[in-house]
């Protein structure tokens, strides 16, 4: 059977969190009721005028700085000519030609292995209204309605260039972004609300061919796993029609999540004449120097950078690395940690945070900017592990504790006013072992028979006379010196 | 007091020899007088104006008036104002009452201006005649039988026929100055973005400009003094620094003012394409400013025979675009019956709109389509900077170029509605200034055959002021601009 190589390009669109619309003054904000987030510039009344939101412009500047882009100094602003009901002006304002960012890279980890996926271009843009089918009332039924909320809202549209070979690679491009993104707070992220959709360009070839096959564009995949679903389906089903003889058309294609199937919305004929053309409505947009600087000098360490920190400083393998990095609240509060409970014990508290919090926060389906437990408390609990104060089995009851016990607890005060720090001192525990010794004769003629068996119960018996307190490593050491 | 000044009126209100609310119901009394003959206002509402006229009594006897505080003045019904019917001659806006008001409706309200009516225009602003409205044609108050010009000429026919004392206009291709040249007017359209564009209905967003229309240069020096300045909701407005537009004005008159001056004469504008009587009376102007201490020269605008061609590329593709909005959805005219969305959209707009408002927008999509956009919209800009190449050359010349601003004065009512391009070239002497983004102004030259002919003075960028007196030394020389259609003195 022949080999097929999928080749799979992403357009991403990202809603930029800016408190206002990119070309009005109205508030972004999502959930208002039906059009009451639209003023006259939204619903596009006769004669006014859209006027550029700078922080929009700060935002696709920092995404350029972030993935090594070129900031383009100058810019235009094109109308995408088309009607429907939720385009109220019957264009959509978008850049065409002239891209504020023009090319750019970004490292994407899949599985173990990194790759670098180029970017052709970013543009802003503004986001269309939505157009409501359901949910209107008995009076509404067989009609339409129209939200002109999200009408103007600002997007950046990130395309790549046709770099990845697999559903899996894809996705784990979507994931790289998404994080990068929120990382350098130009988006929230939020993918049920629509700040962050992906249309995949899908086609194959022959292993070993160097021309392009015929794309098909998956539309709005707004999950991770559909996207891996869309584009899998899509896969087998261009692969299926191939070897069937077919050939494969240029089309847009939605993704149906309940039958996890790709079907066709329309086919390169019907495509659109969008008849681009620079909006008169708004100047080239124009960016000097001085605000690419500024905009580089408000950057965070991003997180390729971050990875890089980390490995180094703590000895971390960079898959453990990865993990950390996946969002910039994850890796300040891994970093605050360590602060907490000292450099040394860095890869304690990456094993902490990667295990036993991110399975706390995972039960309680919350974020790291909700933990429960803050890096302080979470830091002074490694500490006293490290030190040998309390076993890690008794480390995961005050871990529980604190997590319960609010922001003031710290875990010296939980290990003081409970006794809970391990017994590790000889003389006390010599006496213990030499009491128990006297009183389970039968056990010690047992081991002294050559069970092994006998010897771990003595050891329990130690550790349940202490409530577990006891530090077992030391009750072996004195257990064998008395029974020697 | 229908023939004075607006400095006059001002003095008159000031100083109570009238009320705003007497000077309003005088004019609202010739409207209703003579608007059924000429059809100038689409809008007329009594009790609004009287309203905003006792206001600006109050204001008056407060003492904290302004020059046109109390003064009525009519708007070109292009121009959104809050409660009125705004409908850009259209019966696609048939139905629409703007919810706001556009910035040059603001400022004349700020300065306490009282809103006489709004005025008949072509539908969209797209003719040179005021014939595409879908409100009917609007008759010359000097002919009856014949054009305003337009697409202001609704604003024009009020202020010849001393309806308004004066009006507002926009000038796309020359909206204003046709018009005044056709009614023995003052208009001027000035720099590109000197007046802000919000709440202006879009026809060719990079070439539409508000400006005065009036019965003097002075007048209209006062006008742009309130429209004129710079708005944060329009990014093609140009912050520059306030300014005072009769500054000029007021040097003392003397037997030879613009001593210095020097004028190009452009050799494409005194070629063929303009009637010989209109010629005549432009160089009799000519030799009127030389009398008053200018020289000419000769200048040479070598694209200036393309810009009807660009124009009507550029204007069309804009327009194809900037009239998507009247779509039936959210306000304005939606077709009584469909079968579905798409229906609805076809039958609004084919209903909605009239036959050269479809035209415009035929040929903007064709322009902007893929496969001609490099031939037709990309060529039309490029044409579009040789045009500017060539006045900036012209300018290293001269201070003010003239030249005639129509090639032939008023023309009959339906004489060139049926021929398109006859009326496109109505517009041949204006069209490169806008596409230039040049202030131009026309003032009344004479009269020919009992109709008035217009003179048009270009300057160069933000030249207003200066412009503004070059017609002022004229005006006070020559009466052209005093004289008043019959039956309405």
């Amino acid at each position: 059977m022949k080999q097929w190589e999928v080749v799979i390009g992403i357009e991403t669109h990202v809603q930029l969190s800016t408190r206002a619309k990119i070309f009005s003054g109205s508030s972004t904000a999502f959930g208002a009721a039906p059009n009451l987030q639209a003023n006259a510039v939204d619903i596009a009344l006769p004669g006014v005028l859209p006027v550029l939101n700078r922080r929009a412009v700060e935002c696709a500047i920092r995404f350029g700085l972030a993935v090594d882009g070129e900031i383009a100094a100058k810019s235009v602003f094109a109308r995408k000519n088309y009607f429907y009901p939720d385009l109220p002006k019957g264009y959509q304002i978008s850049q065409y030609e002239l891209p504020v960012v023009r090319g750019g890279r970004l490292p994407v980890q899949v599985g173990e292995r990194e790759k670098m996926i180029a970017l052709t271009r970013a543009h802003l843009e503004e986001d269309a209204g939505k157009s409501l089918h359901e949910g209107l009332g008995q009076a509404a039924q067989g009609r339409s309605g129209i939200d002109l909320n999200r009408a103007g809202t600002p997007l950046l549209e990130i395309v790549t260039e046709p770099d990845m070979r697999s559903a899996a690679e894809a996705v784990a491009y979507a994931r790289a972004l998404h994080a990068l993104v929120r990382w350098i707070g130009i988006c929230d992220g939020n993918m049920q609300e629509g700040s962050f959709r992906c249309d995949a360009n899908v086609s194959i070839r022959p292993a070993g061919e160097t021309l392009f096959g015929t794309r098909r564009e998956i539309k709005n995949l707004n999950s991770f796993r559909f996207l891996q679903q869309a584009i899998d389906y899509e896969v087998r089903w261009q692969i299926a029609t191939i070897e069937d003889g077919g050939s494969i058309e240029q089309a847009t294609v939605l993704f149906d999540a309940d039958s996890g199937e790709t079907r066709a919305m329309r086919s390169k004929e019907d495509a659109h004449d969008y008849r681009y053309f620079p909006d008169p409505d708004l100047l080239p947009l124009v960016i000097d120097r001085q605000w690419v600087a500024q905009a580089r000098a408000e950057l965070p360490e991003l997180p390729a950078a971050r990875r890089e920190r980390l490995m180094a400083d703590s000895g971390l393998s960079a898959y453990d690395a990865s993990i950390l990095t996946a969002s910039l609240d994850l890796a300040n509060y891994y970093e605050a940690t360590v602060t907490a409970a000292g450099k040394e014990n860095a890869k304690i508290c990456a094993n902490w945070v990667m295990v036993d919090l991110a399975a706390r926060l995972h039960r309680e389906d919350r974020d790291i900017g909700e933990s429960p437990i803050s890096a302080a408390q979470l830091g002074g609990l490694i500490a006293r592990i490290a030190d040998g104060t309390i076993s890690t089995s008794m480390a995961r009851k005050v871990f529980d504790e604190l997590c319960s016990g609010g922001q003031a607890s710290s875990a010296d005060a939980i290990i003081a006013s409970q006794g809970l720090q391990q017994i590790s001192d000889s003389g006390a525990l010599t006496a213990l072992i030499d009491e128990l010794l006297a009183a389970n004769p039968g056990m010690v003629a047992e081991f002294r028979s050559g069970r092994e068996k006998a010897f771990n119960a003595l050891v329990g018996q130690v550790m349940k006379a202490t409530r577990g307190q006891a530090n077992p490593q030391r009750v072996s050491e004195l257990l064998r010196q008395k029974l020697a | 007091m229908i023939e004075f000044s607006l400095a006059e009126i001002a003095q008159a209100l000031a100083s109570r020899e009238i009320s705003s609310v007497e000077l309003t119901g005088l004019y609202l009394d010739r409207i209703a007088r003579h608007n059924p003959q000429l059809n100038a206002f689409i809008t007329v509402n009594a009790e609004r104006s009287l309203a905003q006229a006792r206001a600006a009594d109050d204001r008056l006897a407060r003492g904290d008036a302004q020059v046109l505080t109390g003064i009525p003045i009519a708007h070109k019904d292009i121009f959104c104002a809050r409660d009125w019917l705004t409908t850009c001659g259209s019966k696609m806006l048939g139905n629409f009452v703007s919810p706001y008001d556009a910035a040059v409706i603001s400022r004349f309200h700020e300065a306490g201006a009282v809103l006489l009516g709004k005025t008949n225009m072509d539908e969209f602003a797209m003719g040179s005649s005021t014939e595409t409205s879908f409100y009917g044609p609007t008759a010359n108050p000097w002919a009856l039988d014949r054009v305003p010009g337009g697409s202001s000429g609704g604003s024009a026919a009020a202020v010849a026929a001393r309806l308004a004392p004066a009006a507002t206009g926009t000038d796309t291709g020359g909206s204003i100055r046709q018009p005044a040249a056709l009614c023995n007017l003052s208009g001027m359209k000035p720099t590109y973005g000197v007046i802000s564009r919000y709440g202006m209905i879009a026809f060719a967003s990079s070439l539409d400009q508000a400006g005065p229309l009036a019965r003097s240069a002075a007048d209209c020096a006062l006008l742009l003094n309130c429209m004129a300045g710079f708005d944060e909701r329009d990014s093609t407005s140009l912050d520059r620094p306030r300014e005072d537009f009769s500054r000029e004005l007021t040097a003392a008159a003397s037997s030879r003012p613009l001593a210095g001056l020097r004028i190009g004469l452009p050799e494409q504008f005194f070629g063929d394409g303009c009637s010989p009587e209109v010629m005549q009376l432009v160089e009799a102007a000519i030799a009127e400013y030389r009398n008053l201490g200018a020289e000419t020269v000769a200048v040479s605008l070598p694209s200036m025979q393309l810009s009807v061609a660009a124009y009507y590329v550029i204007a069309p593709a804009e327009a194809s675009s900037n009239l998507a909005r009247f779509d039936g959805v959210r306000y304005g005219y939606r077709a009584p019956a469909y079968d579905d969305l798409t229906d609805m959209y076809c039958k609004s707009r084919a209903q909605g709109f009239g036959a050269e408002v479809k035209r415009r927008i035929l040929i903007g999509t064709y322009v902007l389509s893929h496969g001609y956009y490099d031939a037709y919209y990309l060529q039309a800009q490029r044409i579009r900077r040789l045009i500017a190449s060539d006045f900036a050359e012209a300018f290293r010349q001269c201070e003010v170029i003239i030249g005639p601003t129509s090639p032939s004065t008023a023309f009959r009512l339906g004489e060139k509605a049926a021929d398109p391009v006859q009326m496109y070239l109505s517009d041949i002497y204006t069209i490169a200034v806008n596409l230039a983004g040049l202030p131009g102004i026309s003032i009344p030259c004479g009269f020919a055959a009992g109709l008035p002919a217009g003179l048009q003075l270009i300057g160069n960028y933000f030249t207003e002021a200066r412009l503004l007196n070059v017609a002022h030394r004229y005006q006070q020389a020559t009466d052209w601009h005093l004289q008043c259609p019959a039956g309405h003195a």
